[in-house]
């Protein structure tokens, strides 16, 4: 018995809600001195983002904002996989790319957000290459690690087996640097989430970048909350949905995650 | 196959040959990183110039259970890999059935010293032990029934669908031997397959290695710094004297049949012969003193 209460304080510790519940009390309490403009506390914020929920304002903000994240990540990841994979396979490659990569992955995707605009027009596209931008960096800079990381034991049992180059590339090669492309998709999607609310707040009339961005306008610091609040769920779920995809399609190949 | 014994030495025709083979260091490191049997003696050496390997002559014929003894970094896994193929020599070279070997290939299979580095944990124990013929594009029903021969002979039936992850170290190692001969090589290549085991599953593959070279007649050429290993294994054992410029000290036979006693009193003088062996060849240049403690007894 004492045993199971034992474990079970130790479950909600692990769990975070512990955390939480005595963050939500400590803003609670610094609201009571603020007004609502200033700082809105919990409740207020929870009115706020009842209020915003059904007039349907905050679905649609998250539905382009994930639409955009989505679009913009995937293209990232199918430019810089093959990317970091030839540059980490082939010297000349690497040779050619890596001062350029290493010069522009310290240029953070909003610093382009002007030149985008002007390139690609002040639609939809501009903010789907700054997020394809954004991703690629993470991605091409961990799969390098990985083909770098892979055991050359393994290319050299492969050899000893009869494989040819290009059949080790593809049978070992990629296999063993899923973890590190694993790795570099999760890290791209934290950097894509970061630069398209840089971009809403400064480029846009939708999204959650702009409903943060605006609500100053209005007076509605409880949106502002909503909207940071519903931002680092998107984060929290996203990852948590892809690492658990991750645990469970490509364990064998070590992509080990806790 | 019976004809391994003593008695038809004569006949057999030579499998591999090391002809007047001298390996520089400077070489050796790249290729020593490579194999993960880094030695630091080697990588810190003042005549990045000197020979790790020196005059080295062999010559192995078919069917040959051949073991290289040494220390700890004298040389004998750099031989190996260059009779692998990983690894050129500086100078002179190496003969499979007279053809000159200059890269790797699957006529000379690889077991290397770490399963977990050797395999491919992605693949299950039949996609692993199957991976080499299905490069070399064997149709896959034909690859199914030699990978299942394959794995039946190191005991592993019945374990064809579970993943690498799912196994012990001793039968990791029984993958790579079943991925290996899967090749149908014409040499077994071994280095110090069985260090990191344990001494029970250490015998029991010891003991499966014999029956294996028994059934399939293959060369086999063994790495150890485990004398008790090499008795207990070879037919022939190759002495390593210490690096710099290690060379084969002492080749002797090994007149005992299969399986061996290791406390029989005949076998018992033998290993105290080899120990004294490997002593004399490891002092032999007088110019270092080599950490005996490499040498397990």
């Amino acid at each position: 018995m004492k045993e199971t209460l034992i474990n079970l304080f130790k479950l909600i510790a692990k769990s975070g809600i512990v955390t939480w519940i005595f963050l939500l009390l400590i803003w609670q309490i610094a609201s009571l001195f603020n007004t609502p403009d200033f700082l809105p506390g919990p409740l207020n914020t929870w009115n706020g983002f009842l209020e915003i929920v059904q007039t349907g304002a905050l679905w649609e903000d998250i539905a382009i904002s994930l639409q955009r994240i989505a679009i913009g990540w995937v293209r990232g990841i199918l430019i810089a996989v093959p990317l970091g994979l030839l540059i980490g396979q082939f010297k000349t490659i690497r040779w050619l790319l890596e001062p350029f990569i290493n010069f522009f992955r310290f240029v953070p995707a909003i610093g382009f957000l002007t030149l985008f605009l002007m390139w690609f027009g002040v639609g939809e596209e501009s903010k789907l290459v700054l997020i394809t931008y954004a991703t690629i960096f993470p991605v091409v800079i961990n799969t390098v690690a990985g083909v770098a990381s892979v055991d050359p034991v393994k290319y050299q049992a492969a050899e000893s087996l009869g494989a040819s180059r290009l059949q080790t590339f593809f049978t070992v090669t990629i296999p063993a640097t899923v973890p590190g492309i694993f790795t570099g998709i999760r890290l791209g999607l934290s950097s894509a989430i970061i630069s398209i609310v840089s971009a809403e707040m400064l480029a846009a009339n939708s999204g959650l970048g702009y409903l943060i961005y605006t609500s100053r306008l209005y007076y509605r610091t409880d949106w502002i909350f909503t909207g940071i609040i519903v931002l680092g769920l998107i984060g929290f779920l996203a990852d948590k949905v892809l690492r658990m995809l991750g645990n469970h399609m490509f364990r064998h190949y070590g992509v080990v995650n806790q | 196959m019976a004809k391994q014994n003593e008695a038809k030495g004569k006949s057999r025709p030579t499998k591999v040959r090391v002809e007047n083979l001298n390996k520089q260091y400077e070489e050796a490191k790249k290729g020593l990183l490579f194999s993960k049997n880094i030695n630091p003696s080697a990588i810190f050496a003042d005549d990045t110039n000197g020979y790790v390997l020196k005059d080295i002559n062999l010559e192995i014929k078919e069917g040959d259970f051949y073991i290289f003894l040494g220390a700890s970094g004298c040389g004998k896994s750099t031989l190996l890999n260059i009779i692998a193929g990983f690894l050129g020599a500086t100078e002179g070279r190496v003969l499979l059935d007279g053809e000159e070997i200059k890269k790797p290939g699957p006529e000379r299979g690889v077991v290397f010293q770490s399963a977990d580095s050797a395999i491919f944990p992605w693949l299950t124990v039949e996609k692993n032990v199957a991976y080499g013929l299905k490069v070399q594009h064997m149709d896959k029903k034909t690859r199914k029934r030699v990978a299942a021969d394959a794995i039946a002979l190191v005991g592993l039936a019945g374990h064809e669908k579970k993943f690498p992850s799912e196994l012990s170290g001793g039968m990791k190692q029984r993958v790579q031997i079943a991925r290996s001969i899967a090749s149908n090589p014409e040499v077994l290549i071994m280095d110090e397959p069985f260090g990191a085991l344990d001494a029970q599953t250490r015998r029991t593959l010891q003991d499966e290695l014999i029956n294996i070279w028994k059934k399939t007649g293959k060369t086999i050429l063994f790495v150890t710094h485990d004398l008790q290993e090499a008795v207990y294994l070879g037919q022939k054992i190759c002495i390593f004297s210490a690096a710099p410029n290690a060379g084969i000290a002492y080749k002797v036979d090994v007149p005992f049949a299969y399986p061996r006693d290791m406390d029989e009193p005949e076998i018992a003088d033998f290993t105290k012969e080899i120990h004294e062996k490997l002593d004399t060849a490891i002092n032999a240049h007088g110019k270092e003193p080599v950490d005996k403690s490499a040498v397990s007894i």
